[in-house]
């Protein structure tokens, strides 16, 4: 099982970022799960939403204690939460920012990470660029795809393309292309 | 059909399946996206013959409920916490004259203090109101028990509430098999209402009942919960003929057959249970877990025919009756009364509190032990509770539990990262 906790704010979409991991291995033919944290629901307020993925039916309802990816939205968590609580030794971390780990001040959790699995991407930027708004959920789960396997980058443009139909979903499906690019290339 | 869907969304279309007439609506979370989706539907033509009432209270959703119903309409609604008790008067109305409305109760604890997450405190609270409570552990369950619920109401003329866990199904994603018009159509017949208002041939409905009947009224309502008995294993199988599918029934046994101890709950929380009975097992551990799935009416005979053997009882339950202790416990207790069976009763969950494998494991082991209080609060920070007493022992303006309580958890929360 691949267990994922995104962390951001109330407004990013990190809900939505969620669900539509879980239906981008959906469409894979994995089972998958999706829950937020059940906070209340503001703007600015640190949201926290699961993901898990496995080929057989999943029915442990238990928040993501160990993850095996951590996505950031909002690099500003680092100072106020644990956001590495129990990410596992060979976790993956995918950070919304312009800065490296160190300039983070995140040199040290993340080292004892494997090569390549922490990756950092400007995301809000990527998504004013092609959104016009500063929801780096798709651009992210974009970049995500670069990172490994576990989804494939055109099952997350079918998720996109299901919670978000029409041109606000091609929109999102470009900016998620341009985050893959630029993760790919890093 | 297989859908990757929110608990909610996934309920909205098996309700929409089931050809409602009257939908009644009122939002209160965390029932509210069940509502707003089959609003969606209703308004995009996709539910025929139906009609989509907001009304400006849960009072009045249920109320209009009533209404539709005794005009012989199939009618649905949904609520959650505070919402059910607002609608109380209601409830009671809707069991008492016999109107087969079907209601999901997004399940959510009760304030005050107010708290939007989930436990059962708000189902417990109209546990002996005469509706059917029907508790699911999946959103595949809930799809299938809300399509189980309408037959089985309208068969007995009684309402029926499918139970299902707030946020923790309401608000999850997962894959959900969305049954065919044709499948449900075959399973559901039309309804067929025992009594109509219709004003061809006026009748009138609840009349007022002296001392002369009152009880024989009640004994028939008891009569037909224990005719539901009969009738829910009956549904459930006629239901997997036809849908290929496990769902719904009296209680469902995980491993039960033979276990020195055994878990018995509600709900969500035997997914992540028998993940950690399984690990149990492996370790040598006889234990089993046993799932209520009909908790009115109570299956006495079906629990005393699963447990006989066991040794010892576990009750898991996300509620209290204040002043008693836990309320699936107490019932099981009857149940069992003649057996020489440990039957230990744990309260957790409640207001949302996450339950992991973890300290479920630990509660499990203390319970094995037979070294549990009575009752057990599982997960609980008995150091913020002592510094709360010691401050209503130092000073009689102790100032509100609740206020206190938070900011000793802050205070203690922040002494622990230092």
């Amino acid at each position: 099982m691949f267990q994922v906790r995104i962390h951001g704010r109330g407004g990013q979409g990190v809900v939505s970022a969620a669900e539509m991991l879980s239906i981008a291995a959906f469409e894979e033919g994995k089972h998958s799960q999706a829950v937020p944290s059940f906070g209340s629901e503001r703007m600015g307020a640190p949201v926290v939403a699961y993901v898990r993925i496995d080929d057989k039916e999943i029915e442990l309802r238990e928040p993501v204690l160990e993850p095996d990816l951590l996505i950031v939205q909002d690099p500003t968590l680092f100072t106020a939460i644990d956001v590495f609580a129990g990410l596992r030794d060979d976790g993956y971390v995918l950070i919304n920012t312009r800065k490296t780990a160190e300039e983070l001040g995140i040199g040290e959790a993340t080292q004892r990470l494997p090569e390549g699995h922490v990756a950092t991407v400007a995301a809000t930027e990527l998504a004013m660029r092609h959104l016009k708004r500063p929801t780096p959920n798709t651009v992210l789960l974009g970049a995500f795809t670069a990172m490994n396997d576990i989804v494939k980058l055109e099952s997350v443009f079918k998720a996109i393309q299901k919670k978000f139909p029409g041109k606000i979903g091609e929109m999102n499906v470009t900016a998620a292309q341009a985050a893959h690019d630029v993760a790919a290339a890093d | 059909m297989l859908k990757q869907v929110e608990g909610s969304h996934a309920v909205a279309e098996a309700v929409a399946l089931c050809r409602p007439e009257v939908i009644s609506a009122y939002p209160i979370t965390p029932q509210t996206h069940i509502v707003e989706d089959l609003g969606t539907m209703v308004k995009a033509g996709g539910i025929e013959n139906c009609e989509f009432l907001l009304v400006e209270s849960e009072f009045g959703a249920l109320s209009a409920c009533i209404g539709s119903s005794a005009a012989g309409a199939r009618s649905y609604t949904a609520t959650s916490s505070q919402g059910m008790l607002f609608m109380m008067e209601a409830v009671y109305n809707a069991s008492g004259m016999g109107l087969p409305i079907v209601m999901t109760v997004g399940n959510r604890a009760i304030g005050a203090p107010i708290n939007i997450w989930n436990d059962w405190g708000d189902a417990m609270s109209a546990r002996d109101a005469g509706w059917i409570q029907l508790f699911v552990e999946s959103n595949q369950q809930a799809v299938d028990v809300h399509i189980q619920a309408f037959k089985l109401a309208e068969q007995l003329s009684l309402p029926v509430m499918v139970c299902m866990d707030g946020f923790i199904l309401t608000h999850s994603y997962s894959r959900v098999d969305i049954p065919e018009q044709e499948q449900v159509d075959a399973f559901l017949p039309a309804f067929e209402p025992r009594q109509v208002l219709d004003p061809a041939v006026p009748v009138s409905m609840g009349a007022m009942v002296g001392p002369e009947a009152f009880t024989e009224v009640r004994y028939l309502a008891h009569h037909k919960q224990m005719e539901a008995l009969e009738l829910i294993p009956e549904q459930a199988a006629a239901f997997q003929q036809i849908f290929g599918r496990d769902s719904g029934g009296l209680t469902k046994s995980f491993e039960c057959e033979g276990a020195e101890t055994v878990v018995v709950t509600m709900g969500s929380v035997i997914g992540t249970m028998k993940e950690v009975l399984a690990g149990m097992r492996a370790d040598g551990i006889s234990i089993g877990a046993l799932a209520v799935r009909s908790f009115r009416p109570f299956p006495k005979d079906t629990l005393r025919a699963c447990l006989q053997n066991a040794k010892r009882v576990i009750v898991f339950e996300k509620c209290l009756a204040v002043g008693m202790g836990g309320i699936l416990a107490m019932n099981l207790r009857m149940a069992l009364k003649d057996f020489p069976i440990r039957v230990h009763s744990a309260i957790g969950g409640l207001g949302g509190r996450p339950i992991t494998r973890a300290n479920l494991r630990r509660m499990f082991e203390k319970g094995i032990r037979d070294e549990m209080e009575e009752p057990h609060f599982h997960d609980i920070q008995m150091d913020i509770v002592e510094r709360e007493l010691e401050r209503e022992r130092a000073q009689r303006r102790s100032g509100s539990i609740a206020e206190n309580i938070l900011q000793d958890v802050g205070v203690v929360a922040a002494a622990k990262t230092i």
